[in-house]
C-alpha cells in the first residue's frame, strides 16, 4: 500500500486552509522544519510566529491570540507539550480559548532521537483536561481533513501528529467527524480500535485474524476524547470482544478511554495494544520499535485471539 | 503627556482609599483573600479603571477596548471592586464573592465575570497571553492597547520572561507591563526568598522601556501610563515601587497578609484607618 508521510500531509492542508481562512495563525517553538509549519510561514509570513523554544509562553502567546480573535495552531514536539501542562489547564481548558494544540513526533515515531523525544504520555494528560477534545490523524488523508476540522470545531483540540509515514487508508471524498469513530472494516467476532499509526497495523491483523476463522471490525477512532462511547458499546454488545491498539501508554490514552466506558455501561472482554508503563529505547527504526514494545501486527492477532478465547469460555 | 489636573489626582485618590476599604470587607465577610498585594496595586489598578483604559461598561466585549490582564491574579478582590464602582456589575454582587454559584470566582475568570479579561490566578502567564493580544490586534487592524499587571514575585517564573522576549521580538508597542513592586511575596521578603535585583536591568536587557514610579502616587502612575502611550517601538515595563498592604499599618510590608483575612478587631482597626485617611484626602 502506498505511504505518504502524516505529517508533511498536516502541514501541507495548514498552508492550503491558511489561505481560506484568514483568521488562522501558526505559531511554532523552534521545530517549524520538523513539524512542517514551513508551507504556511511561506505563503503567510504575516501570520506566522516562530517563537522560540519557549513552549510555556508559547502556548500563552496562542491564548493572547484566541482572545483577539485569530485561530492559532500552535505546534511542537507532543512531548514538550507535557512543559506547558499547567498553561494549557489554566490557559486553554479553563479559559476556554480557542486554541488548536498540534503535538508533533507524537509516540515513538521520533524513534532515533530516543526516549526523551517520545511521547507516551500526552493523551492521558491531555485527556485528564475538562473541556479539551483529543484527536489522531491515522494517515496523510486523514490529517489533511483534521486541519478545517479542528479549525471549525470551537475550543480547545489537542491534535496528534505522527512523524512517519503510513499507508493511506482514507479516500479523498472523506471527511473527519469530530467525535466519532469510523469503522473501516466489518467484523463479528471482535472489534479492533485503534488510533494514528495504529489503525493500519490493526487492518493487517484483521487480514490475518481472517484466516484463522475470526472476523475482526477496524475502527479508527480518531476522536480520543470525547469518546464515541456509542459506538464502543455497540461493539462490545455484537462481539463482546474488543481491543485497542495506540502508539501510547497503555494508561490514560484511548485503551483506558475505551475501558471505562466498558466498565461502565457493557463490561466486555478487553485487550490493550501499547506501551506497557514503561520508558522505551532509541532505535534506528519506527516498525522495529513499535514491534519491540508489544506492538506488533503479531501482538494485535494474539490480543484479539485471547479476547476471543476469553469470550468463549 | 497630558497635565493631570489637581481635581482629577484628588479624585481618582478619594476613589482608590474607598475601594481599598470596599476590598478589606470583601476579605473579611468571605474570610478569605490576599489583602497585602491588592491594597499594594490600590493607585495602579483605579488609575487604569477609572481613567486610563479605553473601556466600556455597558460593553465589556466591544471589539476596540482597551485589554487589561490582571497577571497577579490574587489581587482579585480590588480589580472586583473597582469594575463594580466603574458599572461593569452591580455592587451588591461583590458579597457573592467566592460563593458556589458566583460570577466572582477565588482569582478571576475571563469567562464569568463582565471587565475580566483574561483568567489568570496562576503565575507568569499575563506577558505571554498579553503579547498574543497584541498581535492579533495588528493582524485584525484594531487599535486597542494591551495592559499587565505583575506582581513582583511573579518575576520569578521563566515563562514571563520567554514572554517578555516575544514581546521584543515583535517590538510591541502597544503593550505595557506594570510590575507591583512590593517586595514581598507568601513565603517573606523578595530578596530572600529569590533576589530579584536589579529588576529594572532586567527589564531593559529584554528590549522594554523600563522607567520606574512610586506606584502608590496617583499622579505618578497617570504619568507613566500615558509616558508609556508615547513609547514607539518597543513594550512599556513600568516598575511601580509600592507597599504590600499600603494604607494599613498593620499590614504593611508584612508577609503573613500576602493572604490571610483579617479578624473582627484587625478588620475593625483596619477600616477605621483608612476612613481616617480617606476624610483627611
Amino acid at each position: 500500500m502506498k505511504k505518504m508521510s502524516i505529517r508533511k500531509a498536516y502541514g501541507e492542508a495548514l498552508a492550503d486552509y491558511g489561505a481560506e481562512n484568514p483568521d488562522v495563525v501558526v505559531v511554532v517553538a523552534d521545530v517549524s522544519s520538523s513539524v512542517q509549519t514551513g508551507f504556511f510561514a511561506e505563503r503567510f509570513p504575516e501570520r506566522f510566529f516562530n517563537v522560540g523554544i519557549t513552549e510555556q509562553a508559547m502556548v500563552d502567546f496562542a491564548v493572547g491570540l484566541a482572545l483577539g480573535g485569530m485561530i492559532p495552531f500552535a505546534n511542537t514536539f507532543a512531548v514538550l507539550f507535557l512543559r506547558a501542562a499547567e498553561q494549557i489547564r489554566t490557559c486553554v481548558a479553563y479559559a476556554e480559548t480557542n486554541v488548536k494544540l498540534v503535538g508533533s513526533y507524537s509516540g515513538l515515531s521520533n524513534f532515533k532521537d530516543g526516549p526523551t523525544h517520545h511521547a507516551e504520555c500526552d493523551v492521558a494528560v491531555m485527556r485528564a483536561m475538562p473541556n479539551m477534545t483529543v484527536v489522531e490523524a491515522a494517515d496523510a488523508v486523514e490529517a489533511r481533513k483534521m486541519v478545517p476540522a479542528v479549525a471549525e470545531h470551537e475550543g480547545p483540540v489537542y491534535l496528534r501528529i505522527s512523524r512517519s509515514d503510513v499507508p493511506v487508508l482514507f479516500e479523498e471524498s472523506y471527511e473527519v467527524k469530530i467525535g466519532r469513530g469510523v469503522i473501516l472494516r466489518d467484523g463479528g467476532d471482535v472489534a479492533l480500535i485503534a488510533s494514528g499509526v495504529m489503525v493500519s497495523r490493526c487492518l493487517e491483523a484483521a487480514e490475518k485474524l481472517t484466516n484463522e476463522g475470526i472476523d475482526a471490525y477496524v475502527v479508527d477512532m480518531s476522536t480520543i476524547k470525547p469518546l464515541d462511547v456509542d459506538l464502543v458499546w455497540k461493539l462490545a454488545e455484537e462481539t463482546g470482544a474488543l481491543v485497542t491498539a495506540e502508539d501510547h501508554s497503555i494508561i490514560g490514552g484511548l485503551g483506558s478511554a475505551v475501558a471505562e466506558a466498558l466498565g461502565e455501561k457493557k463490561p466486555a472482554n478487553l485487550e490493550r495494544i501499547g506501551v506497557r508503563d514503561t520508558f522505551t529505547e532509541t532505535s534506528l527504526n519506527y516498525e522495529e520499535l513499535l514491534d519491540h514494545y508489544g506492538m506488533s501486527v503479531e501482538d494485535i492477532v494474539k490480543a484479539a485471539r485471547r479476547a476471543v478465547e476469553r469470550k468463549r469460555k | 503627556m497630558t497635565y493631570h489636573p489637581e481635581q482629577l489626582v484628588k479624585e481618582l485618590d478619594e476613589t482608590a482609599q474607598s475601594l481599598r476599604i470596599d476590598v478589606l470587607e470583601m476579605i473579611h465577610r468571605r474570610k478569605a483573600g490576599h489583602p497585602g498585594g491588592s491594597l499594594s496595586a490600590a493607585e495602579i489598578i483605579t488609575a487604569l479603571i477609572f481613567h486610563h483604559l479605553k473601556i466600556d461598561p455597558n460593553r465589556p466585549d466591544w471589539e476596540e477596548r482597551d485589554r487589561f490582564i490582571l497577571s497577579k491574579g490574587h489581587a482579585c478582590s480590588f480589580l472586583y471592586a473597582a469594575l463594580a464602582r466603574r458599572g461593569f456589575f452591580p455592587r451588591e454582587e461583590l458579597q457573592t464573592w467566592g460563593h458556589i454559584g458566583s460570577r466572582l470566582q477565588g482569582h478571576p475568570d475571563r469567562l464569568k465575570t463582565p471587565g475580566v479579561d483574561m483568567t489568570t490566578g496562576m503565575e507568569g502567564h499575563g506577558v505571554a497571553v498579553g503579547a498574543g493580544l497584541c498581535l492579533a490586534a495588528r493582524i485584525k487592524n484594531l487599535s486597542y492597547d494591551v495592559y499587565v499587571l505583575v506582581g513582583d514575585g511573579e518575576c520569578q517564573c521563566g515563562v514571563l520572561w520567554e514572554g517578555a522576549m516575544i514581546a521584543s521580538k515583535y517590538r510591541l508597542s502597544e503593550l505595557t507591563v506594570i510590575v507591583d513592586h512590593n517586595h514581598v511575596q507568601l513565603d517573606g521578603p523578595v530578596h530572600e526568598i529569590l533576589p530579584l535585583d536589579s529588576l529594572a536591568d532586567k527589564w531593559r536587557a529584554f528590549n522594554f522601556a523600563t522607567f520606574e514610579i512610586d506606584g502608590n502616587n496617583m499622579r505618578e502612575v497617570l504619568d507613566a501610563l500615558d509616558m508609556a502611550k508615547e513609547i514607539r517601538n518597543n513594550p512599556t515595563a513600568i516598575i511601580a515601587h509600592t507597599t504590600k498592604g499600603r494604607g494599613v499599618s498593620l499590614m504593611e510590608n508584612k508577609s503573613a497578609w500576602h493572604g490571610r483575612p483579617p479578624n473582627d478587631e484587625e478588620f475593625a482597626r483596619a477600616v477605621s484607618e483608612l476612613k481616617r485617611r480617606l476624610s483627611k484626602q
